[in-house]
């Protein structure tokens, strides 16, 4: 299967930075895949986002070695409102990303821009309004929402394009965490039923164990660690790459390391609490 | 001390109520956090600690002085407000003198601004950009610097808005021990947070906010044995925590943290065999 998105030996230096923020990047995303990428705070991931959706090289400057490919096309070729159609991309802080008067109409800007008839624009307007749970905000101006009721409008304002790739740089970071929740549970589903590729990247991985199938990690603007997400969680020292491991995994990679062979590894509290009940009352 | 006494108060243009008859005092060396769903009024709640918002029935006091009558320069002497989104503080030139700001502006002295800017700014790994212009950090660093900022004139109650947001692990352990630092020195640091983990960490006080309204406010251990509580604010429980409920008879309580969850376990597995 040909990867979505490719990187070719690539490096990238910003303008005025003297030393490289990407380093011999190899990287291939297959279509469909959910990955989460992660590393400490200036390790080059966000950097890397926008080599995807074509910021880099078209709005920031700078020193480009290498490819990106992304859906057969070399981004440095391609202009950044074709890409815009395929790569949609959330922004850590909505506020760069709202500007119209009510909730409604930012949602359904950038497909009255590109021409989608009005019926399809109020099918897909009503479908973001429900899956990210702000039917009541509709008629509401942005600017008097909280932070993460913008970030939903945000969101339900990507997810109406209908993108092939869907980027988020922490989508949850200002969600209380039931909506997080739910939130991600959108995402794998949207994953699931229209095989929309996503990549996001968080530092809250607690919500992350049962949806991600592949998992980046970052250092000095290179990829350190690159593999299926059950794995990966189980490296030791994955803190010093800014991970937060949930306390879960974490408390499993500690018993394992005091001698203790448990039969399995669970990645969330009710899987773990099972087996642990299992081989507490194995001798009973 | 910060009372609010019988507190509502709503935007000019909206209908309704954000915050409705809240009633807390905060004392001195207290952890506080302010939990809720979003649009809850945690934010709007935490502007009235340093006058930003003024109550439209009832009072918020700051060691007795009603905010209504003070300004807010002389309030955030008193307490420091980190926001949510950096952008909407920051506005100098250079790191250094985003950090310096509000030091002269409080007449500190020129030695004692230079020492206490280049500690804050070393403690929280920002002296490599002092020349920097902030708006070319990334999100992790802006918040740093908002923190930094805050910290170097040493107020009282440090209120700080979704702290941990772009936060990576190290950082936060490094907030954790800013957060505990204050601690023993007598100052209050109060939290709004969506990071369940972050917060069962603290162990803080906790206040619940539904709709503008409190509904639960009591130590964490409690807070997290009230699941209907939790579930009315949008809060889910700390993994510890759901371990806890799920493995109940075999566990003492929710252990505090990792270590303490092996050492208990450790034990079990042996019994187990």
């Amino acid at each position: 299967m040909t990867p979505l998105i490719k990187f070719i030996d690539f490096n990238f230096s910003y303008l005025d930075s003297p030393t490289p923020i990407l380093k011999n990047i190899n990287l291939e995303i297959k279509e469909g895949e959910f990955v989460l990428l992660v590393g400490p705070s200036g390790c080059g991931k966000s950097t890397l986002l926008r080599c995807i959706n074509g910021l880099i090289p078209h709005l920031y400057s700078g020193v480009y070695k290498g490819k990106v490919i992304v859906d057969g096309e070399q981004v440095s070729e391609k202009n950044i409102s074709t890409l815009a159609t395929k790569v949609g991309f959330v922004f850590q802080n909505p506020e760069n990303q709202i500007f119209m008067f009510t909730v409604e109409k930012d949602i359904v800007f950038g497909l009255e821009n590109i021409g989608v008839d009005k019926e399809e624009i109020g099918r897909r307007l009503e479908w973001a309004l429900k899956i990210l749970n702000i039917e009541h905000l509709r008629y509401r101006a942005p600017y008097e929402l909280s932070d993460g009721q913008k970030q939903r409008v945000a969101i339900a304002g990507t997810l109406v394009m209908h993108p092939k790739i869907l980027i988020l740089d922490e989508p949850t970071s200002l969600l209380d965490p039931k909506t997080a929740y739910e939130f991600i549970s959108t995402l794998k589903e949207l994953n699931r039923s229209i095989g929309i590729t996503i990549i996001v990247v968080e530092h809250r991985i607690d919500l992350l164990p049962k949806v991600a199938d592949r998992m980046i990690v970052m250092d000095g603007g290179q990829i350190v660690f690159d593999g299926p997400f059950k794995d990966i969680i189980k490296e030791k020292n994955l803190h010093l790459y800014g991970v937060t491991v949930p306390p879960i995994i974490s408390l499993q990679n500690t018993l394992s390391e005091s001698g203790v062979n448990l039969p399995g590894y669970s990645l969330d509290v009710r899987s773990f609490s099972e087996m642990i009940k299992k081989e507490v009352f194995r001798n009973d | 001390m910060i009372e609010v006494k019988q507190l509502y108060f709503k935007y000019p243009t909206m209908k309704d109520y954000v915050l409705k008859n809240i009633n807390i005092k905060i004392e001195l060396g207290q952890i506080v956090a302010i939990m809720g769903s979003n649009g809850s009024g945690k934010t709007t709640l935490i502007k009235h600690f340093n006058g930003l918002l003024k109550p439209n029935e009832g009072y918020v006091k700051v060691f007795g002085k009603d905010t209504q009558d003070e300004s807010v320069a002389a309030l955030s002497r008193k307490v420091g407000l980190v926001f949510q989104n950096p952008d909407h503080q920051i506005f100098s030139d250079t790191v250094w003198n985003e950090v310096t700001f509000a030091l002269k502006n409080f007449g500190f002295e020129e030695e004692v601004i230079k020492k206490r800017v280049k500690w804050a700014l070393e403690f929280f790994n920002l002296i490599q950009y002092k020349d920097t212009s902030p708006l070319l950090l990334s999100g992790g660093e802006k918040k740093r610097l908002c923190l930094a900022s805050i910290l170097a004139w040493d107020p009282d109650y440090i209120v700080l808005d979704e702290p941990t947001v772009g936060q990576d692990f190290l950082q936060k352990e490094k907030l954790r021990e800013v957060i505990k630092m204050l601690i023993t020195r007598n100052k209050t640091v109060i939290i709004v947070s969506h990071d369940i983990e972050f917060i069962w960490l603290l162990q803080p006080r906790i206040i619940l906010l539904s709709n503008g309204e409190v509904v639960k406010d009591d130590v964490c251990a409690n807070v997290f044995k009230d699941d209907a509580s939790i579930d009315k604010c949008g809060v889910i429980k700390p993994q510890f925590v759901e371990l806890f409920d799920h493995l109940a008879p075999l566990l003492p309580h929710p252990p505090l943290d990792v270590l303490e969850a092996r050492s208990t376990f450790l034990k079990l597995m042996k019994k187990g065999g």
